[in-house]
């Protein structure tokens, strides 16, 4: 019955989508005068071409693979969760009391205490939504853009009024205690002889964000909380008739989806910054959502986009940095890639299709 | 009045006063590797009714789609009145004098019908004289062919019924001569469809011409004049209605004999399984559905429901299964069961030994994303057996439980990875029949059981609930095709506005007088 | 041009360029970008001034995440720029740990101290300059009510309201100043509306006065009080002739001569603190043909007795963030 090929949806498509983004990149970049292969080529090289390209690469990543998890649970649910940039905010706060309440010893204590702040957290921020969703019928969409303004003038108010370090112009925590560190990819490379850039920020949670990934995949696939969550998503009326509690489904899937978003605090507060700044989310939370789309709300798929994003991030800022390309057009050139990626997708669709509908009927002529 | 068929190979295109309506050549057209018509050739003289019968997904509302422009044939052509027209979109075909009344009405809810008739038709930017002409024709229409409806009517006031004649008054007004009626009758009641037959009589006789689409081979023999059977893509026959049965055109439609018959033996009813007690039930809206029934139904007999969809029959069952808040009270093998709160969801039900094969298989008794062995616990998803241990399902164990279903039950393909979309509406009917049957419960609910599902496939399901009664089970029937409710059922309950009308039995009844009951008159009324 | 025969080989592109560009300065600008009308842009003018004044060039990057601070810094010091200015104080944490990896490179860092061998400190003492425009204030107003319009509420802008407060008092003991910020996010230094609001709420609670330091903010301040036929003080840069005839005085900040020393002292740049204060022309209250008319000879005069005192130490200002308490209010 499929008229494509699985490798050619899951593959081909992608490829072609991102191809064609590239492609009127850059037109772009011709068009304000500079040589888009030399751009392209700053792109891959600042994002890969070191190893400190590559661990800022895999940090911004790492970020997109949690808020694209957040994203993709909730709607496996059909929830839009537009909310993932007020909860990784909210996690960020739960990561940061969790670091500074005690004096860790070592980061293997700290990490589990901080990955459960967070995640409380964020999940705490996710459920006044999804409660107002499931009991009141108040537009999910709706109220996690509300709680992220919201979210975000708490946090103001905290790190100017509370968690301020006294006599500080700055509108941050107190750094993190020692104990607190993570490990980056240098430390954690080096016991095996591997030089990596000690300068940059990839760290332990990376291999957080993956283990989360496949707790995902194993979450909605395997287990009957996930075949409740895909049911629900998939026909409210049919979940119904199953004995599935609406109600239920909504508030534990935006938990888990709010959980997931609140654990990116332990790459940018924690990892990173080792200290909670203001706007520390940067707008993740939002690309989250094209992380999701383009990863089809699957575990790989989020994982690949999550990079492309990374790439994306990192590679634009080598661009402002050596090309003197305005960060406003590295904005316009990641769009580019959202929308044909995400938004464009029956363009490249449709055509290919056709394609491999032609293609079949002459192997069969020939057959 | 001849029809068919090697005319349609002649050459000659001019316009005389015998060349018939409409004409179609070699169409053909494909979706993908889907080849959903091949070759189609007929041609179907000035005021005649031709039928259209075919099982689902045999082609006929993609043929019909490409008369009226939604779709654009790959090959072939289309004359109309000896003149080849291209048409590429509905308005063309409005333009060359088809007009199409769809299964389901595209009316405006909130507009009256007299708004929804000259919508997309109107005359210039001012909406008064278009009204003013609108309601003059109108009036000589309905005068003509019986098509009396108000035309100051909201369109969601009216019954089903009702708004179809303002569908076929769309089409007039818009100066059709050929009238395309996909499904007609699928909504109404025996009294409307008799109704709609007439007036497709007064039409026939104004010189209009008319195709139905239907699945009914009652129909087919009751109103047309020629009848075109497809399967597969492909026209199979094209005949005199007359001069054809029943059974020939089912074995054409088929592509086998059919049994058209349920084949069973008498009833032994045994002790009661389920009583209810003046049930109620109010909807979200507060409108009360079912108002005060009372029913019993045994094991080893098959209760039948019938009556016009939409008077309570759905909230019954969704009762009954759990999804729906009632009143009164329920005996489950003597045992009361909660009809709201906490407990009263699909899974205690299913627990009490209730089964529940829904009305509307896509949206509630399956989940069409899914694959089957998904499907195949679905409801049953929290029953022990099928997990692995106190996280994880046990995925493998379903997928082989659903083999040995999928045998059991003859669904085509046997594959338990397929989505339940990719099924034909029998084989997905199967799956919901073969999850609810082998659950072995004591009551099974069944809504529709043959809605949309092939000929060949009915025989089967209907097999398979008669054998369930025979083990001695309960099970309660509801369903709006009077022929199933006529053949399957030990015993027959008609509801009418949320109330029980009347019971019957099977062998000392008639259509005629369900039908009465179904529209709601009663022997007392009758009499008067 | 040179940029494309530069570009040659994407491995060799980044060593090429930092050839090229040796000994070449470069200024970060922070997350508002360089066309902020504020602080950035102050900042960028005077990179600008000093291009056209030298013919070098420069080289200059707007950031988009926080954590590219580091990295951009990093990037920069890698590839042989020097001196490296950054424009805003949020970068001290990043410059901390780069100036120790960089003992060549010499960085300046405005509005912040960072105490490495290889840093210049610019801050302003824009209590002082506040204190000034405060006299001023407390002159023009007939009755003893002025007002402050802050942008985010953060230490820094309590600073400038402090020191306008102690100004006013210093003429008017008994008076009164109202403080407002507009908020406590970001979203504080660009919200021109509130900024009108505000300042209609201060002029119905009988303030004559408006002294707004609040970014975009500001301009609606600046607005609205011409409009309610208040006066209204300016901040960062000369906005005078924004609304001519009601804008008292400007309380400017030379971000942009800060920006422009560093850079023409180049690889030889002086390190260690440099305060800039009334002093030095750092700060101070702006007069020119727009608000001539409004600064009468004996509020003239007892600004420049303020400015004299405060430089010759007669009158200390106190500084609202050295310990986050105000005298004055």
């Amino acid at each position: 019955m499929n008229k494509m090929p699985k490798w050619a949806d899951a593959v081909l498509i992608p490829l072609i989508s991102i191809l064609l983004a590239f492609f009127f990149s850059g037109l772009v970049i011709w068009a304000i005068g500079k040589d888009p292969v030399v751009a392209i080529k700053t792109m891959v090289q600042g994002a890969f071409g070191s190893t400190s390209g590559i661990s800022y690469t895999l940090y911004y990543a790492t970020n997109f693979i949690f808020t694209g998890l957040a994203v993709a649970v909730a709607y496996h649910a059909r929830l839009f969760n537009i909310g993932g940039e007020g909860q990784a905010m909210l996690g960020g706060l739960g990561v940061t009391l969790v670091c500074l309440a005690v004096p860790w010893p070592h980061w293997t204590l700290a990490l589990p205490a901080a990955m459960i702040g967070g995640a409380l957290f964020g999940a705490a921020w996710a459920f006044i939504p999804a409660w107002l969703q499931a009991k009141r019928g108040s537009h999910i969409v709706i109220t996690t853009i509300m709680f992220n303004y919201i979210g975000a003038a708490l946090l103001g108010y905290l790190l100017t009024k509370v968690l301020k370090v006294p006599g500080s112009m700055l509108t941050e925590s107190a750094r993190f205690p020692e104990g607190a560190h993570l490990p980056n990819f240098s430390e954690i490379l080096a016991p095996f002889g591997i030089n990596f850039s000690p300068n940059a920020p990839a760290n332990m949670a990376f291999f957080v964000a993956l283990l989360c990934t496949f707790l995902f995949w194993i979450l909605i696939w395997k287990t009957r909380l996930g075949y409740e969550i895909r049911a629900y998503g998939q026909s409210e009326t049919a979940a119904k008739y199953a004995g599935i509690n609406p109600s239920r489904i909504v508030i534990i899937a935006m938990l888990i989806s709010g959980g997931l978003a609140g654990l990116m605090a332990i790459n940018n507060v924690m990892g990173e910054a080792e200290r909670l700044i203001d706007n520390a989310v940067e707008g993740a939370g939002f690309i989250g959502i094209a992380v999701a789309l383009m990863g089809r709300n699957h575990p790989i798929g989020i994982l690949l986009a999550a990079l492309l994003f990374g790439f994306l991030y990192q590679g634009g800022a080598e661009l402002s940095f050596w090309e003197s390309i305005p960060r406003e057009l590295v904005v316009v050139i990641q769009a580019l890639v959202i929308m044909f990626t995400g938004a464009l997708d029956n363009m490249v669709r449709m055509p290919l299709e056709k394609l491999f509908v032609a293609l079949g009927k002459n192997k069969k002529k020939e057959a | 009045m001849s029809v068919q068929n090697e005319a349609g190979r002649q050459e000659t295109v001019a316009p005389t006063a015998s060349a018939p309506a409409i004409e179609l050549r070699g169409i053909s057209k494909a979706f993908g590797p889907v080849q959903a018509n091949k070759d189609i050739s007929i041609s179907v003289a000035k005021g005649s009714i031709h039928g259209i019968i075919g099982e689902n997904g045999a082609g006929k509302s993609t043929l019909m789609s490409i008369l009226y422009g939604f779709y654009k044939a790959d090959a072939g052509q289309i004359i109309i009145n000896g003149q080849e027209v291209n048409i590429s979109d509905s308005q063309e075909a409005i333009a060359a004098g088809i007009g199409m009344v769809f299964q389901h009405f595209k009316l405006v809810e909130n507009f009256t019908v007299l708004e929804n008739v000259i919508l997309g038709a109107e005359d210039g930017g001012l909406l008064k004289p278009s009204l003013a002409k609108a309601r003059k024709l109108l009036k000589q229409l309905s005068d003509e062919y019986e098509l009396s409806v108000d035309p100051d009517a909201l369109i969601e006031d009216l019954s089903v019924g009702h708004q179809q004649r303002v569908e076929i008054l769309k089409a007039l007004y818009r100066q059709a001569d050929i009238l395309i009626l996909d499904e007609p009758t699928g909504v109404l009641t025996p009294a409307e469809a008799d109704h709609l037959f007439r007036i497709l009589e007064g039409l026939k006789k104004e010189g209009k011409t008319i195709i139905m689409i239907t699945h009914k081979l009652r129909e087919i023999m009751e109103i047309t004049d020629t009848v075109s059977v497809m399967r597969r893509g492909e026209m199979t026959a094209t005949v005199k209605t007359a001069e054809t049965s029943p059974e020939e055109l089912a074995e054409l439609m088929v592509g086998r004999k059919v049994l058209l018959r349920v084949d069973k033996k008498p009833a032994t009813p045994g002790a009661p399984v389920i009583e209810i007690e003046n049930l109620e039930v109010v909807d979200e809206q507060g409108v009360r559905r079912v108002k005060g029934i009372d029913l019993t139904v045994h094991q080893g007999e098959i209760l039948g429901i019938c009556g016009v969809a939409g008077n309570g029959q759905t909230e019954l069952l969704e009762v009954l299964g759990g999804y729906q808040t009632g009143t009164g009270k329920i005996l489950m093998n003597g045992q009361e069961i909660d009809l709201s709160g906490k407990h009263s969801n699909g899974q205690t039900r299913r627990a009490r030994g209730i089964a529940h094969v829904p009305e509307d298989r896509h949206d509630e008794g399956l989940i069409l994303e899914f694959q089957a062995w998904e499907n195949m616990v679905f409801g049953y998803h929290h029953a022990p057996e099928y997990q692995k241990n106190a996280l994880l399902m046990d995925n493998a164990g379903i997928k082989a439980m659903t083999q040995t279903s999928m045998d059991k039950f003859d669904v085509r393909p046997p594959n338990p990875k397929l989505e339940a979309k990719s099924f034909s509406g029998g084989n997905q009917q199967k799956i919901v029949l073969a999850r609810e049957i082998e659950r072995n419960p004591d009551l099974l609910l069944v809504g529709q059981p043959t809605r949309g599902v092939d000929i060949g496939a009915i025989e089967f399901i209907h097999q398979q609930i008669v054998a369930l009664r025979d083990e001695g089970k309960a099970i309660l029937l509801v369903s709006v095709e009077l022929d199933e409710i006529m053949s399957l059922s030990d015993r027959i309950v008609v509801m009418f506005d949320g109330q029980i009308m009347g019971e019957r039995l099977p062998s000392e009844t008639n259509e005629g007088e369900l039908g009465l009951l179904m529209a709601g008159i009663t022997d007392e009324e009758k009499a008067q | 041009m040179t940029l494309k025969t530069t570009f040659l080989g994407a491995a060799a592109a980044l060593a090429l360029t930092s050839g090229a560009a040796l000994a070449d300065p470069a200024i970060i600008f922070d997350l508002g970008g360089k066309f902020d009308k504020s602080f950035n842009e102050s900042s960028y003018n005077g990179a600008e001034r000093w291009k056209a004044e030298t013919g070098g060039s420069y080289r200059d990057v707007e950031l988009q995440s926080d954590a590219q601070r580091e990295q951009a810094l990093r990037r920069f010091a890698e590839n042989g720029f020097n001196p490296i200015i950054m424009a805003g104080f949020s970068f001290a944490t990043a410059l901390e740990t780069v100036a120790a990896d960089f003992p060549d490179t010499k960085f300046a860092i405005i509005d912040m101290v960072v105490d490495a061998p290889n840093v210049r400190s610019v801050v302003f003492n824009e209590h002082e300059g506040s204190y000034v425009v405060g006299v001023a204030a407390a002159y023009a107003a007939e009755g003893d009510t002025v007002s402050f319009v802050g942008g985010m509420d953060i230490p820094l802008i309590s600073k400038f309201a402090c020191g306008y407060a102690q100004g006013f008092k210093s003429v008017k003991p008994e008076g009164n100043v109202i403080v407002n910020m507009t908020g406590t996010t970001p979203a504080a230094w660009n919200d021109p509306v509130k900024g009108g609001e505000l300042t209609r709420a201060q002029k119905a609670a009988g303030s004559e006065v408006v002294f707004a330091a609040a970014g975009g903010t500001g301009l609606g301040v600046l607005q609205t009080a011409a409009d309610e036929g208040m006066l209204s003080i300016g901040v960062d840069s000369n906005q005078n002739y924004l609304q001519p005839g009601h804008v008292l005085t400007s309380m400017v900040k030379r971000v942009d001569n800060a920006v422009y020393d560093a850079f023409m002292q180049g690889e030889d740049l002086e390190t260690g603190i440099f305060v800039m204060g009334l002093a030095n022309d750092g700060v101070g209250a702006a007069i020119d043909e727009y608000n001539e008319a409004l600064i009468t000879p004996e509020m003239k005069a007892a600004m420049d007795d303020a400015t004299a005192k405060i430089v010759s130490g007669e009158v200390v200002v106190h500084d609202y963030m050295s310990d986050e308490t105000c005298p004055a209010y």
